[in-house]
């Protein structure tokens, strides 16, 4: 590894300390791509000496901790998984350490960083958090289905056309749901899925004056169309589908089509899919208005300003962020399994595009979102599927509550509707 | 319980029972058997009751992931711990309070209870700071000592009504008799307050056992406890119904067993010397 | 024998439970009232300052505070009914002379041990799952449409899982005190030509009330925190249909990062749970001191 002088400090730091054998706690979630990388990670213990103790936790609890403990500077953790809405509120609340030394290392190669996801990641220019995975969002659908329906996909859809193909798709005496929507409640859930989607329909959530803009007709045309399109072509139990669910049930076959994060493309048409050899892939739909419905997230790995240990620790972002790190990755589970959505340099790899058929509609839907003018009119905020505000998780955890509730009674009242005239026995 | 009833009454009673019973116990025996099913059997649209291909590939793909050994160890230590504790303080006060009651003493009793409600996410940040600043911070030790407060009052109560039970009269006869304090409490009281604390042992190493908020908040790791350990397995992506299942079955195995065999002891305790 | 020895050395052996529980309960509670009146964001350090009643009146107005509180009550009430009655003839049933009854009691006894995430997430994924759960299965093999529990019937259905939680610990306490019913009690009630009903009435319900009691006492204290099982099934949801306090306070507090609203509801929710308190001990006292 070529090193500049401030990586030589650091590591020289780093080596005299792993002699008294230094341990970095770190706290992830426990998605695919993390839990491969805490798999992967004795050699990188072997290779440095630094012992690595993992926290792997499931989002929210995820969420809670590292917020608790970064805001009251508990100090428990050296390395902390979080997302583009963290970076920049924590970056300027001065609770992240910059990644100097990884922007400074000619290797690491920041200019390589997807300019989308580094720009979301950064603070006056300063990066701090390296990112693990990025993902935007789009159309998976089953090209099975979709030829018995007599339609064909195009590679940028309408939100027409959508609705159109999930009620033609729709075959409730197979268990075939047209569509699969985030339903469950959640700032990270139902309303990251909702706020990009309203992108789509020319709304926002503020005005320039920061009213809440949720008696908009652009606002009511976004949760209509949502509303009886998941009545009408949606899997039952919708309102507490979230990602996971909604994976499952497409990994099972039970859905025509699924607007989700791109990184769910590698799980999709993987060996857990029943489905595997009949997915195809679309732009997040639109209205016409010039915005798709997709947003932009980045899972990031950032030091805490309270670590006691922040050379080693950028010495572990490092190796799981570099490019090296994906080569590792290609060689003991394939190329398709790469955590995406960061390099440039992965989507102009010939490898990487053979083994990933999901690769190119990926890097378009993360570079159509953009996060500084997310809808078709002018806000004061930053962010796709999110408002960047400290309050925001707050809002949107309530808002997100009430819109998972209408989806429930949507659904109660359709299917009682739909039983009492005999469609459902 | 030698009641005469007829076998014809016996077996509706035995079958109804039985029934009832394996119904309570469903959910523990759809974890039992989904654990050792795979992914696809244990989603399948079909589904099976017994594995159809048996499999151990849960639990390693479980331990590869999480130390069960680590999280087990503190769990053990850490309701283990908090119980000793416990008990050291609460034996003397619901002593104090069984033999020499004042007018107090309920009310005492019930302001000790009360502090039990105090909702546990209303004070996280409190805890929190103060655990920062005594850097108790994922520590066995700090997590032994809120375990230990919050089920104080639960062991102090319990303690309470058993030693009631326990007649003043034994205590009065033995001191006539001029036997030490020293004497009256090994050789009159303990035998007969052993069962009591027993059992209140047992109740309070469930309790801290099963503790799910305080466990994961305020550890990140080397202190983390099995209830820490299955929040890892909650809900991943892809399919997960057998390897929660397996780490489920991992976690609450130790306290089954131990549930199981000194159910007796903790029957007598539970009662809180309600039976004479 | 409350001589003036005693008295002090009953203080001494007091005094460490007594001072564990005062710093216990004033050092986070005093914590809480303070923060209950600052502006205190975890995420935002902007927000600072004495607050006043500001923070009281946000979650007292909060849009959902009623039907929390409603939602607590029908949790509590609806769970110790299910445990209470059901515990009652479950005890009942386990008296009669049958065949295993060891074997039964293990098994009854067992969802007890059963942490209550792991609980939640089995109920939640492996039987009220509306794809995939073993109840949808059996309705799907009757030939009836799957319930979506968790949206249907929020509430209820977290009842049923503490309740699932509970129950063993109602039979067990009713079932040993209905065992040391003596014989002799037994038998004179029989002789004296009692039907079923009426010895049940007039002899065992009334030697079971003091365990009735205990069982009442202990479950309400863990039953108005219940919050594990709401936050890994139903969220609160849909909307606030299965929020009750703890949830709420959980809401404000850490999912919005707001100190000092969550504190404000922290103190509320501890008012509340003391006025249940004090009626509950009203209530029940008379049948300890028994």
């Amino acid at each position: 590894m070529k090193l500049t002088p401030i990586l030589v400090g650091a590591f020289t730091l780093a080596l005299a300390a792993s002699a008294s054998a230094q341990t970095l706690t770190i706290a992830t979630v426990n998605n695919g791509d993390m839990i491969r990388m805490q798999g992967l990670s004795t050699a990188f213990t072997e290779e440095t000496g630094i012992e690595l103790n993992w926290v792997v936790l499931e989002e929210n609890t995820l969420r809670q901790n590292v917020t608790t403990d970064i805001a009251t500077n508990g100090g428990q953790y050296d390395v902390m998984t979080i997302g583009t809405y963290e970076a920049p509120i924590w970056a300027k609340q001065g609770w992240l350490a910059p990644l100097d030394g990884l922007s400074a290392d000619a290797e690491y190669d920041v200019d390589d960083l997807l300019p989308a996801i580094r720009d979301g990641l950064s603070v006056d220019g300063k990066l701090y958090a390296a990112p693990f995975y990025g993902e935007s969002s789009m159309v998976m659908y089953r090209k099975d289905l979709m030829e018995k329906a007599g339609l064909t996909m195009p590679d940028a859809p309408t939100w027409e056309f959508i609705g159109e193909a999930a009620r033609a798709m729709t075959d409730r005496d197979n268990d075939i749901n047209g569509i699969c929507l985030r339903g469950k409640a959640g700032w990270g859930e139902n309303m990251a899925f909702l706020t990009a989607m309203s992108n789509s329909f020319g709304a926002r959530w503020f005005d320039e004056t920061w009213t809440p803009q949720f008696n908009t007709p652009e606002w009511k045309n976004t949760l209509d169309t949502y509303l009886s399109l998941m009545a009408d072509a949606g899997p039952s139990g919708a309102s507490s589908n979230g990602f996971n669910e909604n994976l499952t049930l497409f990994q099972q076959g039970k859905c025509g089509m699924w607007i989700d994060a791109t990184v769910a493309a590698s799980f999709v048409t993987g060996a857990d899919s029943t489905v595997a050899d009949q997915v195809g892939f679309a732009l997040a739909p639109d209205n016409g208005l010039g915005k798709r419905g997709n947003w932009l997230w980045a899972w990031s790995l950032a030091i805490p300003n309270s670590s006691q240990n922040k050379e080693a620790a950028e010495q572990f972002i490092d190796w799981a962020t570099n490019k090296e790190y994906l080569a590792t990755v290609a060689a003991a589970e394939g190329w398709a399994n790469v955590p995406p959505g960061t390099r440039t340099s992965l989507y102009e790899n010939a490898e990487y595009q053979a083994a990933a058929p999901f690769a190119k509609m990926t890097l378009d839907s993360i570079n159509a979102a953009n996060p500084s003018e997310p809808t078709v009119q002018p806000v004061p905020y930053v962010g796709v599927q999110f408002v960047a505000i400290p309050e925001f998780a707050g809002i949107a955890t309530n808002v997100g509550q009430l819109f998972s509730a209408a989806l429930a009674q949507a659904q109660d009242a359709t299917t009682r509707d739909m039983t009492r005239a005999g469609y459902i026995k | 319980m030698a009641r005469n009833v007829s076998t014809g009454t016996k077996i509706g009673f035995t079958f109804a029972a039985w029934a009832i019973a394996l119904l309570l116990f469903s959910p523990i025996l759809w974890v039992l058997l989904t654990a050792f099913k795979t992914e696809a059997e244990a989603i399948a649209n079909s589904p099976t009751f017994l594995p159809q291909n048996f499999t151990l590939e849960n639990f390693s793909a479980v331990q590869d992931r999480s130390d069960y050994v680590k999280h087990a160890t503190n769990s053990i230590l850490v309701s283990v711990g908090s119980t000793l504790l416990g008990l050291a303080i609460g034996i003397p006060a619901a002593w104090a309070m069984a033999f020499a009651p004042t007018k107090r003493t309920k009310d005492v009793l019930m302001w000790m209870l009360s502090t039990k409600m105090m909702p546990a996410v209303g004070v996280l940040i409190p805890i929190y700071l103060i655990f920062r600043d005594l850097r108790l911070l994922d520590t066995v030790h700090g997590l032994t000592l809120i375990m230990t407060v919050i089920n104080l009052p639960i062991i102090i109560w319990m303690l309470y009504t058993y030693f009631k039970e326990i007649p003043v009269d034994i205590l009065e006869a033995a001191r006539m008799d001029g036997a030490e304090l020293y004497n009256e409490i090994v050789h009159v009281l303990v035998p007969m307050a052993v069962p009591g604390i027993a059992s209140t042992l047992l109740l309070n190493v469930i309790l801290a056992w099963n503790e799910a908020f305080w466990s994961i908040t305020l550890t990140s790791g080397r202190a983390g406890t099995l209830t820490a350990f299955i929040s890892s397995f909650s809900s991943p992506q892809g399919l997960f119904l057998a390897k929660l299942s397996a780490a489920s079955l991992l976690a609450i195995a130790p306290i089954l067993l131990m549930g199981w065999f000194s159910q007796k002891q903790l029957v007598r305790g539970l009662t809180f010397g309600a039976v004479k | 024998m409350a001589t003036a020895q005693t008295r002090t050395l009953s203080r001494i052996m007091m005094a460490p439970a007594v001072i564990v529980l005062l710093i216990w309960m004033i050092v986070p509670l005093v914590m809480t009232l303070w923060f209950s009146f600052q502006n205190y964001s975890l995420i935002n350090p902007m927000m600072t300052g004495f607050a006043g009643w500001a923070n009281y009146i946000y979650v007292l107005g909060d849009p959902s505070f009623t039907q929390s509180l409603v939602n607590t009550l029908i949790l509590v009430g609806g769970v110790l009914a299910i445990t209470v009655i059901g515990g009652t003839f479950l005890a009942l049933l386990l008296d009669q002379p049958i065949w295993g009854q060891g074997i039964l009691r293990i098994i009854v006894i067992s969802p007890f041990f059963v942490m209550p995430p792991v609980a939640a997430l089995i109920w939640k994924n492996g039987f009220m799952h509306p794809g995939y759960g073993v109840l949808a299965h059996l309705f799907e093999f009757f030939g009836l449409e799957p319930v979506d529990w968790f949206n249907q019937y929020p509430l209820f259905s977290v009842v049923i899982i503490v309740a699932w939680q509970w129950l063993p610990f109602a039979t067990l306490i009713l079932l040993t005190a209905l065992q040391s019913l003596s014989e002799e009690q037994r038998e004179a009630a029989e002789m004296d030509g009692a039907n079923a009903i009426n010895r049940f009435y007039h002899i065992i319900l009334p030697h079971m009330a003091r365990s009735i009691t205990i069982v009442i006492l202990i479950q309400t204290i863990f039953l108005l925190g219940i919050f594990a099982e709401i936050r890994v099934t139903t969220g609160g949801g849909p909307g606030y249909a299965s929020t009750n306090i703890a949830f709420l306070v959980f809401r404000t507090g850490i999912l919005s990062n707001d100190i000092g609203a969550g504190s404000a509801g922290g103190v509320v929710a501890v008012v509340i749970a003391n006025i249940v308190a004090f009626f509950l001990m009203r209530a029940v006292g008379k049948n300890l001191d028994a």
